[in-house]
């Protein structure tokens, strides 16, 4: 069993595991924290970011590499921006034969953006599986992504900043980028719908069979709508695959542990990526900001993702509203893929909390958002231009994307709000560092507030999970076992198990020491029928078994054989006379009938031969046992502890009466 | 040998209560629990008698499945649980759980308050019963206990429906409940995976039926509606509130849209309505062309069609409306059929399958003169149509669903008795396999032929395989294996014969034997090549000292004058088949030995 890390960003994971000669792929997740380095796409040229001063290399490079670089990197408030088509950063692709993947199994909608660069570009032949929830919004979150990128086109991607030599010349955070040479433009609409094409969706404990050998489940993980854990199983084996979990209660059925209680080896990814932060108080803070805003009279932005944590938020805060008399604020969520998050988001029913279920037998919709969008509270839009300006008023709420705010509608509202200090912008995605977000906006007057709401687990919750499924190996990215770079302190944010975990890092590869032994096999109930057991010890019986093996599916299952063992290969003529003489067919390949086992007491084995009429037997003693001597036959019979050794003198038909007698003397199956 | 036994209970060679029982693997499992609509006596019910006389049926079963919310599959249910007495697990899907406590009802109020009987379950205990539901979603495996598994597949018949299958150990029964194997205006078709099973137990409604297209079948309904509100006629179709209802409407919707018509259509305000809601959320149960659309436009969102009212009945001109219930039997659809029966303009179109004793079922076999309740009796002058809308699996789907899961065994129920025979003859024709078609109560026990598990030391599997030789060229040749098997308590482990002594702390004897014999003069590399010539199969090596090893038989030289070479045998007990005979051919000497 091999694990290939193609990915240590524990929240955008990419393992590879071979498997009982099949080949799964663990999650597709897509690093988007290199957007970070980009200036904002606006849909509107901006002044203020066209009249970005160019930063100049100062390093030994030729002129004309320093004039391509004015173009591509510019300066603002102290930091350089790539001023370029955003690239985002793909999983490890080199070290592996991706036509050789059978399976891609995916455990939640965040995990799997990855997936078109895979499916679309590799060679890959095999299947995806994901719940239906985690499909439909997947494909929403790539959808949206593709729409904000081919919104504004560019020409032209910057290329020379990339290279390793420039690289290292440039200031921070640019110079630190590990996998500039992973950097890649998005993929299009047509590779997501390809890609989707090859996603077969699977239910909550369903058991999948992969070719025979692996039986794979997905079980709630409780993070998101349709999120799991993965448990995959062999006969003998247990490999769970843990990404995201959450003990929270949310809008999505709660986390089912059973299933992955004692496995041979537990992969644990998906922490908080917030540990600072808890999730409830992120809340109140969130609300109370909002209220302090919209009460100056101001705006409130929140740039998020078009589902998830949303759905809990538009339920949460108009009841707040409500309570603090906002009622008549308006709440607008603009977004490509606003209506069909929402609508799906009420189909799902089966995927959601049982308070939530029990709404659609009266029937109502799950969630109340379909209630606030008829009441006028809350307003979706595709995009901020036509139907949008006619009801957009302020004050106002504004939900919208993307959370990095390096594009999509989010840009907008920066440029529109950023130069008043009675607005506000609420960060809610736990993805992005708000700093690094806000930084091509500087000087801002906007007030921001980070109120990241993960419910993720907790690094004390993983512990204790570990602690509580009892695996017998654990395998986590490295980042887990040292706290965080920027609380170097927090030495309670780790993860502890009592067997030591063993890291892994991007481009490593694992041998996992887990030992196949057993397989299983089927008996057929004739064959089962003619074996003779022995009782060797209370209750324990043995018998020799002698079948053929049938593998189908993966599966073995033992049969009587034939009658005539013949060899498989046509023999030739003087052989087949040969094994007609050799009394009925004696194959040179045929196997033992019986097994015998223990001592012989000597006196027991003389007596013996003597009921078969041999009686002229003089019996040694030898250091190690005895000798029995057959005189006229010049034979002798070698005894001693654990075996014994017949020598004789070409007799052939004494021999056998000597090897039936001796036999019977001893315990046998 | 296991045995698995069904009996049922309702719905043996017959449509109507569907309830049968299946035990599997020591497991009972009760399959629908529905009621008769052709009866108002006890036959309206399965006789739950023949579980058990005395008290209550929890211990007598490990759980109940519920197919679909057909009142014939499920009317039974309250009475069955809070009446008869079951506490155990009820599965069904959400769907069915949403839909079937409605239909329940409507069912307990036509009975109690029209007919006015008493002794008739509760809505109280139509909650309760309700609360003894666990959702089953598809594909899901639930494990009902540490043996028995059960997993639903879509069944397309109506929203929610869907086919079930049991498992314990290696033993398996699939259930179809009712399905159809060609997908409509809303529904997709039943799909099953090769799974296999023992038995399978399907639904035979229109086992000699081969439908025409769909689509001819749809123009038909369309024109038999237009001639008639051309003519001024009015236009009834009886429907159960979900399902069909929500196809015709779809078809009519877009019918009306395409020509312009504004003649009214209306549908049985309540039931219909709410349904309709039910559509809404439950999306993902449709086929994949409404769902990729509710988006941008949920299609049972109907324009035309508005809700009915009492009044309407006696309004002039045409129209058209869809009442409930399906049969006739009762309800709003009777009462329009009284008023306009008389009236040869008007037509009723029965769009699906009416059980014996129903009004539907008496004006289809072309009854002029229908008894009502009171004694009043009614001419029927208006045209009738029949219609096989009904979802339900024709003699070609249900071949087909055959194919697709391979059963060993099928099992016709669901059906009537005539057209079951038919099936079955088919079915035996086909495939080959067993078909039985039991009568309500007839118990049809089948052994099963299950294969042992045992555990297998991988390294003594590898080993056989790769002794075989090519075991990558022909996988499906046969290869042997050979070891010994321990048997302790349920576990069988099977070992390579000296490892299982070792483990069981057994000493192995060793017996070896070693014989001389005296061959004329040659060279060992002669005896080797002749010796290759005869074990073809066996590995014959010459060794730095001059011995020959024939798989582990040795053959060594004891001593050689110019006639002749004394050689020694010498092989342990287990190559003793191998050592026996090569020790006979060089005793007989080579050469005699070949030319006789």
């Amino acid at each position: 069993m091999k694990l290939y890390c193609l990915s240590d960003h524990p929240n955008a994971p990419c393992l590879l595991l071979t498997f009982k000669s099949t080949t799964i792929l663990l999650d597709c997740g897509l690093d988007l924290t290199s957007l970070q380095h980009f200036l904002p796409l606006t849909l509107v040229p901006s002044a203020r970011l066209n009249s970005l001063p160019p930063w100049t290399v100062t390093g030994d490079i030729s002129t004309q590499l320093k004039d391509d670089l004015k173009k591509e990197l510019k300066e603002c408030s102290g930091r350089v921006f790539v001023d370029s088509s955003p690239e985002v950063c793909l999983p490890e692709l080199g070290i592996v034969d991706f036509s050789t993947v059978d399976a891609i199994l995916v455990s939640n909608y965040h995990c799997m953006l990855a997936l078109p660069f895979i499916t679309e570009y590799t060679g890959f032949k095999g299947r995806v599986y994901c719940t239906d929830p985690t499909q439909q919004t997947g494909r929403q979150l790539m959808e949206e992504f593709v729409e904000y990128m081919e919104r504004v086109p560019r020409a032209k991607t910057a290329v020379n900043w990339k290279k390793p030599s420039v690289l290292k010349m440039l200031p921070a955070p640019l110079r630190d980028i590990a996998w500039a040479t992973s950097l890649r433009r998005c993929y299009t609409t047509h590779d997501i719908n390809s890609c989707m094409s090859k996603v077969r969706v699977t239910a909550f404990s369903e058991k999948l069979n992969l070719f025979g050998s692996l039986m794979v489940s997905p079980h709630s993980s409780g993070y998101c709508l349709g999120s799991c854990n993965w448990v995959i199983k062999s006969d003998y084996e247990k490999v769970c695959y843990v990404s995201s979990s959450s003990f929270l209660t949310t809008h999505s059925i709660p986390i089912l542990q059973e299933p992955l209680k004692n496995s041979d080896l537990l992969l644990l990814t998906g922490i908080t990526q917030t540990p600072a932060h808890n999730p409830d108080s992120m809340l109140g803070e969130f609300c109370s900001n909002l209220t302090v805003t919209i009460k100056n009279g101001g705006n409130v932005l929140v740039p998020c993702y078009p589902s998830g944590i949303i759905y809990d938020l538009f339920e949460c805060l108009s009841g707040y509203m409500d309570s603090v008399g906002l009622t008549q604020v308006p709440m607008f969520f603009v977004s490509p893929v606003a209506d069909s998050s929402l609508a799906y988001s009420q189909i799902f029913s089966e995927w959601l909390c049982a308070q939530k279920q029990s709404k659609v037998f009266l029937p109502e919709p799950p969630f109340p958002h379909a209630e606030l969008i008829k009441s006028g509270r809350l307003k979706h839009f595709s995009t901020i231009h036509g139907d949008f300006s006619s009801h957009f008023k302020t004050p106002c709420v504004v939900f919208t994307g993307h959370p990095s705010l390096r594009l999509g509608d989010a840009v907008h509202f920066m440029e529109l709000w950023g130069k008043s200090s009675s607005n506000t912008v609420i960060f809610i995605e736990p993805n992005f560092s708000y700093l690094d977000a806000l930084a091509p906006y500087q000087p801002l007057a906007m007030k921001a507030c980070y109120c990241p709401i993960d419910t993720a687990i907790s690094f004390p919750q993983a512990t204790k999970m570990i602690k509580e499924l009892k695996p017998l190996h654990v395998v986590l990215p490295e980042c887990y076992l040292t706290p965080p770079t920027s609380q170097p302190l927090r030495t309670d944010l780790v993860v502890e198990a009592e067997v030591a975990p063993t890291p892994y890092k991007r481009g490593s590869v694992l041998h996992l020491p887990i030992k196949r032994r057993l397989e299983r096999i089927e008996i057929t109930p004739e064959l089962a029928g003619s074996l003779a057991p022995i009782e060797v010890k209370p209750g324990v019986f043995v018998s020799t078994v002698t079948g053929t093996i049938t593998a189908r599916d993966n599966k073995y299952i033992l049969q009587e054989a034939p009658k005539q063992a013949l060899p498989s290969t046509p023999s030739s003529q003087p052989i087949r006379k040969r094994k007609r003489e050799d009394d009925g067919g004696v194959s040179e390949t045929a196997h033992p009938k019986q097994y015998v086992y223990g001592n012989l007491e000597v006196e027991e084995l003389v007596q013996a031969l003597a009921k078969n009429g041999i009686t002229d037997v003089k019996v040694e003693d030898t250091a190690s046992g005895h000798i029995i001597h057959l005189q006229t036959e010049d034979t002798i019979i070698q005894l001693e502890e654990g075996s014994t050794h017949i020598f004789c003198e070409g007799n052939e038909p004494l021999r056998r009466k000597l090897r039936d007698t001796l036999i019977a003397c001893l315990p046998s199956f | 040998m296991a045995e698995i036994k069904v009996t049922p209970l309702g719905a043996g060679q017959d449509v109507g209560r569907s309830c049968i029982l299946v035990t599997i693997g020591g497991k009972n499992i009760m399959l629908d629990c529905g009621m008769h609509m052709g009866f108002n006596d006890d036959r309206r019910f399965p006789d739950f008698s023949y579980i058990t006389r005395t008290g209550r049926l929890t211990e007598h079963l490990d759980c109940v499945i519920i197919s679909h919310f057909h009142l014939d599959h499920c009317g039974a249910l309250p009475y069955m649980s809070e009446i008869v007495g079951y506490d155990g697990p009820i599965y069904m899907t959400q769907p069915t759980k949403a839909i079937c406590p409605i239909l329940l009802e409507d069912y307990r109020k036509i009975t109690v308050e029209r007919k006015g009987e008493t002794n008739f379950f509760t809505s109280a205990m139509i909650k309760d019963c309700m609360k003894k539901v666990i959702i089953v979603n598809l594909h899901q495996t639930v494990q009902v206990d540490d043996e028995l598994e059960i997993t639903a597949y879509y069944a397309g018949h109506v929203l929610g429906a869907a086919m079930f299958r049991m498992k314990v150990g290696s033993q398996s029964v699939v259930y179809t409940g009712d399905y159809n194997m060609t997908p409509d205006r809303h529904l997709g078709a039943a799909w099953i995976d090769k799974c296999r099973p023992d038995i399978l137990i399907t639904e035979s409604t229109y086992a000699t039926t081969i439908r025409d297209s769909k689509r001819c079948r749809e123009r038909d309904f369309l024109q038999k509606i237009h001639d008639c509100i051309e003519k001024g006629g009015k236009v009834l179709i009886p429907v159960f509130a979900l399902g069909r209802a929500q196809e015709l409407c779809i078809l009519v919707e877009t019918f009306w849209d395409r020509m312009n018509l504004t003649v009214p259509v209306y549908f049985s305000l309540g039931l219909t309505e709410k349904a309709n809601h039910y559509y809404k959320l439950f999306i993902m149960w449709t086929n994949q062309k409404i769902r990729k659309t509710f988006v941008k436009r949920n299609l049972f969102d109907f324009k035309h069609i508005k809700p009915f009212d009492r009044g309407y009945i006696h309004n002039p001109g045409p129209m058209v409306v869809f009442a409930t219930p399906g049969m006739l039997h009762a309800g709003l659809s009777l009462q329009i059929f009284r008023n306009w029966a008389s009236n040869p303009l008007n037509m009723v179109i029965m769009p699906g399958y009416c059980v014996a004793g129903t009004v539907g079922n008496k004006i289809l076999s072309g009854a002029k003169k229908i008894e009502m309740e009171n004694r009043q009796v009614i001419d029927v002058k208006l045209s009738v149509q029949y219609m096989s809308f009904s979802a339900h699996a024709d003699a070609k789907g249900i071949m087909q669903l055959i194919r697709m899961c391979e059963p060993k065994n099928v099992i016709l129920v669901h059906g009537e008795a005539k057209k079951m025979e038919f099936l079955k003859q088919k079915i035996t024709g086909e495939f080959g396999i067993q078909c039985h078609m039991p009568a309500n109560g007839e118990v049809v026990a089948m052994e099963t032929k299950a294969n042992l598990t045992a555990d297998v030391s991988l390294s003594l599997l590898k080993r056989s395989i790769a002794l075989s030789g090519d075991a990558l060229k022909d996988v499906k040749k046969p290869r042997v294996l050979h070891g010994a098997v321990t048997i302790s308590g349920e576990k069988m482990h099977l070992e390579d014969a000296s490892k299982t002594m070792q483990q069981l702390g057994m000493t192995e004897h060793e017996i070896r034997f070693t014989s001389t014999v005296t061959i004329p003069s040659m060279s060992m590399e002669v005896v080797q090549k002749k010796l290759k010539r005869r074990f073809p199969h066996q590995s014959v090596q010459l060794t730095s000292d001059g011995s020959i090893l024939v798989g582990s038989v040795l053959v060594k030289v004891a001593g050689e004058s110019e006639e002749s070479l004394d050689l020694l045998v010498s092989w342990p007990y287990q190559e003793e088949d191998l050592g026996s005979s090569l020790f006979t051919i060089l005793q007989h000497g080579f050469a005699s030995h070949t030319e006789t």
